[in-house]
């Protein structure tokens, strides 16, 4: 890669999942971007579990995806196995999730960025960030010495503050194993001051397929027709292989039981704090002792790639312990590790000091995003990668305007608000049920809840637009061709159909609330159905379908937005408020809220405190408009 | 009934709560004329003017109180949007039948404390700068106020609550894990398992909704049974009661063959005295004898039960007084003028209906009685127990959707609502507390 211009608007580190969607974000927005990696043949690299979406995470892809960003279309050339996550459940709780190719996902995701226009790679690491005398971000120095200036960095590298890995009792300092940890810019980061916290996670060893015995363990298919992530993929045309299934027993217990003392988690050897939702092998065994058997799904990291991920049996045990531990579980029993288990331990930057744009509170012009904020998993990274993506470039290109999706907006609203509001105290990973108006962010709908949002600021490529207009366009004509064709009690009696003699006209849209009526049948009576796409028809059956209740979150989603619209000037001063105590004025000093809602959502918050905000904003409001 | 801001038609009592002069509620939204036209039967009120009306439950008709309104047209009104104000007369009874009545409207609902104020404010009609009630816009949501609500309940009621939210949030996130992680290896029947508990749930609502219908003896009146053997002064006893100027008598009906029902307001809140027939151990009289069982029956049902007996005899009526004795009911022997000596029981009331000697000292006893009766659960104020029944019935109705929605996620939805409900009284149940209890009760991660 030549880099010729050395000017940039909006300079990304790190070419993970978060860097990738942020430069590619950037670049859309028409800023000249540039991704510094220090590996360009590493940028895509999955480093977990080769797998993209599930509940939740698959909602935040569709999101990302709305928005123009990558990773939709990235796992539609790439996955192995696709399935819709409760399938049998409703749309709302519908998931969908791919295996990953690794090397496809990688080879997608590189030819993505670079047929990205404005968008520039250079392979070096990033050593340090320049200052203006505003105290702005105003270049990046690269540790071989090249200076690029711009007016907005992405800082996006994932673990690699103290990284610490532990296996059993030996400690190695790394980011990911065998690439070292980025010294200087940490240094640079800890100078800042930011608030810190400590992590840990956890991987398993990674097997060689082709000593596992496959018999002896079940198999667990993908969906017969895949769906595709992205609104603009038609159809998965990647090869599709199954996953399988075996499980721990007694034995592999036991043999934890009796190691116990070696495994750092319990022997005070590691001090960061683990994930519940991801506990170790070792954790389970000891926190559920009751249980016989855990789960593994064997996970294939390519189709042609004999690497297998044992998902399920993440530990930073002794590599021999983790070899007896295999022996004892079917299938595995001769299976030979590639890669041993690990856990590793590193920083975060408590993402209160973040604004809802994801740009330091404290720092001009200098972004975060991803596992760095203290959440975990591609989704949750690339979402954030994208909003700072849109905003650095917003801020670079001198536009006033800001980037942002509140909670009932999206899954990446919530996502970005939990951060900058709670802060975390584990890696976060999303959760349907970490949104308040789930039935509402679904991922079937994400292009309608966002892709607008997205023309509007201006990240939504032409030909996305064109297919979204023509989408809103054949829905809008369908809402209002299901609620104007109408029949009364007597004349849908006469065609089979009862409902209720009050002689009330019931539109398609009513009938379509009852489960025994559809489409189809609805088609036989009224002709003009027919012309309606499938896609479109699926959103009218949905709104049907939770009817009642969608009109409640919606309800409940006006009242959140009025007051979560009054907004808090950014320059407060919390120590004119003299009815402020200590502790709230720390608080609201730290976390620095830019809305009412947002300072009402901080623990420990009074309502006293509170009016107070309040009164002091209007007064100062007030006092503006008649000065 | 189940809190759209903006939709729901809000009423509440605007004057200090406890007996007054007069008390005054306020409602406010959409359907506050209308519900003024079904309590009034009045066709139209003008605007800003005194009206007098008299108040019936458009239920049956039944007269509430003779009261004056006023209507203010919106946007002319102190929220902005259609508000009426009742003036009643200022008895805790009225006030309650008043709160009773508005609750069964439909579309109408309590108001949160504060929510007149924040809508005033949604609808522009308040400088905020200016409006020291403000104060109630925040506040009307915040824990203090909750914290103040729930200690006025005291001890048991605390409890209580403290253990459905609990269970509640038990179930909401099994709910939940059984939404969220469709390929773990979760343990069969977590669903059903739901379903039951929430049975369980909604039964022990129901029993402390019907609180032993204080709701409904409030409006009816609390029932007292004065039971004893033949002859030994119940009537007279009744009749005294009736007359005592604390005890307004409001009508003398009901009589049914051997039971005279005698409605009083004693002290402020309404009780019914029922004279049975005298019970003694003599089934010959066949007639005689269903009055008997008809009064035993009438005396198992009471909220309390007054034991005449006679000083002279002590003649007990076939020993059932004696077994009807309990922590609900008072012994009173009468007829103590006819004896010169005898020991006293402290536990007992000594009365002569004759001389009215003792008599004082057990309608005394009996206010208390009363009082406590209506007061059970604490001091809490008429109106807290108002709101928090109200939200409590909120979340049953809740919880009886959640058994009918078709889908999983559905009913989770129902089940957060029930949650976010019964959370108006015992503090909000954050997502973090939710996943917490899904990490502990089940085995997850991949």
């Amino acid at each position: 890669m030549n880099v010729k211009e050395r000017n940039f608007d909006v300079i990304v580190i790190g070419g993970g999942h978060a860097g990738c969607e942020a430069a590619a974000a950037a670049a859309r927005m028409g800023a000249q971007t540039l991704l510094l990696t220090h590996k360009v043949e590493t940028i895509g690299a999955m480093s977990c579990n080769p797998a993209i979406g599930g509940l939740g995470k698959g909602h935040i892809v569709r999101e990302i995806d709305a928005l123009d960003g990558l990773m939709g279309k990235v796992i539609d050339q790439a996955g192995i196995q696709f399935r819709m996550l409760n399938a049998s459940k409703g749309p709302a709780v519908r998931g969908p999730r791919a295996q990953a190719d690794r090397k496809l996902y990688r080879d997608a995701m590189q030819k993505e960025i670079f047929n990205t226009k404005n968008l520039s790679v250079y392979a070096a690491g990033a050593d340090d960030i320049g200052w203006n005398d505003a105290g702005a971000v105003s270049s990046v120095i690269a540790d071989d010495g090249s200076v690029f200036s711009c007016k907005a960095v992405i800082i996006t590298t994932g673990t690699f503050l103290r990284g610490i890995i532990h296996r059993g009792l030996t400690i190695e300092e790394a980011g990911r194993v065998g690439e070292k940890p980025s010294i200087k810019l940490a240094e640079t980061l800890y100078d800042l001051g930011l608030p810190m916290g400590r992590l840990k996670t956890g991987t398993p060893a990674r097997l060689d397929g082709k000593t596992i015995n496959w018999s002896v363990c079940s198999e667990q298919p993908g969906d017969e027709v895949p769906q595709p992530f992205s609104f603009l993929t038609d159809k998965v045309i990647v090869p599709q292989i199954s996953c399988h299934i075996t499980y721990t027993n007694e034995d592999t217990h036991k043999i934890i039981n009796d190691n116990l003392d070696k495994a750092p988690i319990y022997s005070g050897q590691i001090e960061g704090t683990g994930p519940r939702y991801c506990p170790s092998i070792e954790d389970k065994v000891v926190r559920f002792a009751d249980k016989s058997r855990h789960q593994i799904f064997l996970e294939p990291e390519g189709l042609d790639d004999d690497t297998v991920y044992p998902n399920g049996i993440s530990t930073s045990l002794p590599v021999d312990v983790q070899e007896q531990m295999l022996k004892t579980i079917p299938g595995l029993e001769n299976a030979k590790i590639l890669e041993p288990g690990y856990a590793i331990e590193y920083d975060y930057v408590d993402p209160r000091s973040l604004k809802q744009t994801l740009e330091l509170k404290s720092r001009e012009g200098l972004f975060l995003a991803g596992q760095i904020n203290g959440t975990t998993g591609y989704e949750e990274a690339g979402a954030q990668g994208l909003v700072a993506g849109v905003n650095a470039a917003l801020k670079a290109l001198g536009r006033d305007d800001i980037f942002t999706i509140d909670r009932s907006e999206g899954y990446i609203g919530v996502l970005i608000d939990d951060l900058i509001t709670y802060g975390v105290s584990e890696p976060y990973r999303m959760f349907t049920s970490r949104a308040e108006y789930r039935l509402i962010l679904r991922a079937d709908n994400a292009d309608l809840r966002l892709t607008q949002k997205g023309i509007d600021i201006g990240c939504v490529g032409q030909g996305r637009k064109d297919m979204f207009l023509k989408k809103q366009g054949q829905l809008d004509q369908a809402r209002d061709l299901v609620k104007n064709l109408k029949m009364t009690p007597n004349e849908l009696e006469n065609l089979g159909i009862k409902v209720n003699n009050d002689g009330v006209r019931r539109s398609v849209f009513d009938l379509l609330r009852y489960k025994d009526y559809d489409f189809p049948l609805l088609e036989k009576i009224w002709p003009d159905l027919k012309n309606i796409p499938l896609d479109i028809k699926e959103q009218i059956e949905i709104d049907a379908q939770y009817s009642g209740y969608i009109d409640r979150q919606m309800a409940d989603i006006k009242a959140y937005r009025r007051e979560d619209n009054l907004s808090i000037p950014r320059d407060m001063d919390y120590t004119k408020i003299g009815s402020l105590s200590n502790e709230v004025r720390t608080k609201l000093e730290t976390i620095k809220p830019e809305t009412l809602g947002a300072a009402s959502r901080i623990q420990g918050m009074t309502p006293a405190a509170l009016v107070s905000l309040l009164r002091y904003i209007k007064r100062e409001d007030n006092l503006k408009k008649s000065a | 009934m189940c809190g759209d801001m903006g939709s729901d038609t809000i009423f509440a009592l605007a004057s200090a709560p406890g007996a007054a002069g007069v008390s005054v509620l306020r409602v406010s939204g959409p359907l506050a004329l209308q519900g003024f036209q079904a309590l009034s039967k009045k066709g139209d009120i003008t605007p800003r003017q005194v009206v007098y009306t008299v108040l019936k439950d458009p239920e049956n008709d039944q007269l509430i109180d003779q009261a004056v309104a006023t209507y203010f047209k919106a946007p002319y009104s102190y929220t902005g949007e259609d508000v009426i104000e009742y003036t009643v007369h200022g008895s805790p009874a009225v006030v309650q039948k008043m709160i009773d009545v508005l609750s069964d409207m439909s579309g109408y609902r309590m108001a949160d404390p504060g929510e007149f104020t924040k809508r005033a404010f949604l609808n522009e009609k308040l400088d905020l700068t200016a409006a020291e009630a403000v104060h109630d816009l925040i506040q009307a949501e915040t824990e203090a106020q909750r914290m103040l609500a729930l200690d006025q309940l005291g001890g048991s009621l605390e409890t209580l609550y403290h253990d459905w939210a609990g269970n509640l949030s038990k179930l909401l996130a099994h709910q939940e894990a059984e939404i969220e992680f469709p390929d773990e290896d979760m343990p069969d029947g977590v669903d059903d398992a739901v379903i039951e508990k929430i049975h369980v749930l909604m039964a022990d609502m129901s029993t402390h909704l019907d609180d032993q219908n204080r709701g409904e003896r409030m409006r009816q009146g609390m029932q007292i049974a004065i039971i004893g053997a033949p002859n030994v002064g119940k009537s007279s006893l009744l009749n005294i009661l009736a007359r005592r100027e604390v005890a307004i008598v409001s009508d003398l009906a009901g009589t049914t063959r051997d039971i005279v029902d005698v409605s009083l307001n004693l002290g402020g809140y309404p009780v019914v005295i029922s004279d049975t027939a005298g019970i003694r151990n003599d089934h010959s009289d066949k007639v005689e004898a269903e009055g008997i069982r008809r009064a035993i029956q009438k005396a198992e049902e009471a909220d309390l039960k007054i034991i005449l007996l006679d000083a002279t005899t002590m003649q007990d009526g076939d020993g059932v007084s004696n077994t009807m004795a309990d922590q609900d009911s008072l012994v009173v022997i009468n007829k103590i003028d006819q004896m010169e000596n005898f020991d006293k029981d402290n536990d007992r009331f000594y009365v002569s209906c004759e001389t009215q000697e003792g008599v004082d000292t057990l309608v005394g006893a009996l206010s208390n009685k009363v009082k406590a009766f209506f007061d059970k659960g604490g001091h809490q104020p008429v109106l807290t127990r108002a709101r928090h029944r109200a939200h409590i019935q909120d979340s049953y109705q809740y919880l009886e959707r959640a058994l009918s929605a078709d889908l999983p996620e559905l009913a989770a939805e129902d089940l957060r609502q029930a949650l976010q409900a019964l959370g108006r009284i015992t503090g909000r149940v954050d997502v973090e507390q939710l996943l917490d209890i899904v990490f502990k009760d089940f085995c997850i991660g991949k």
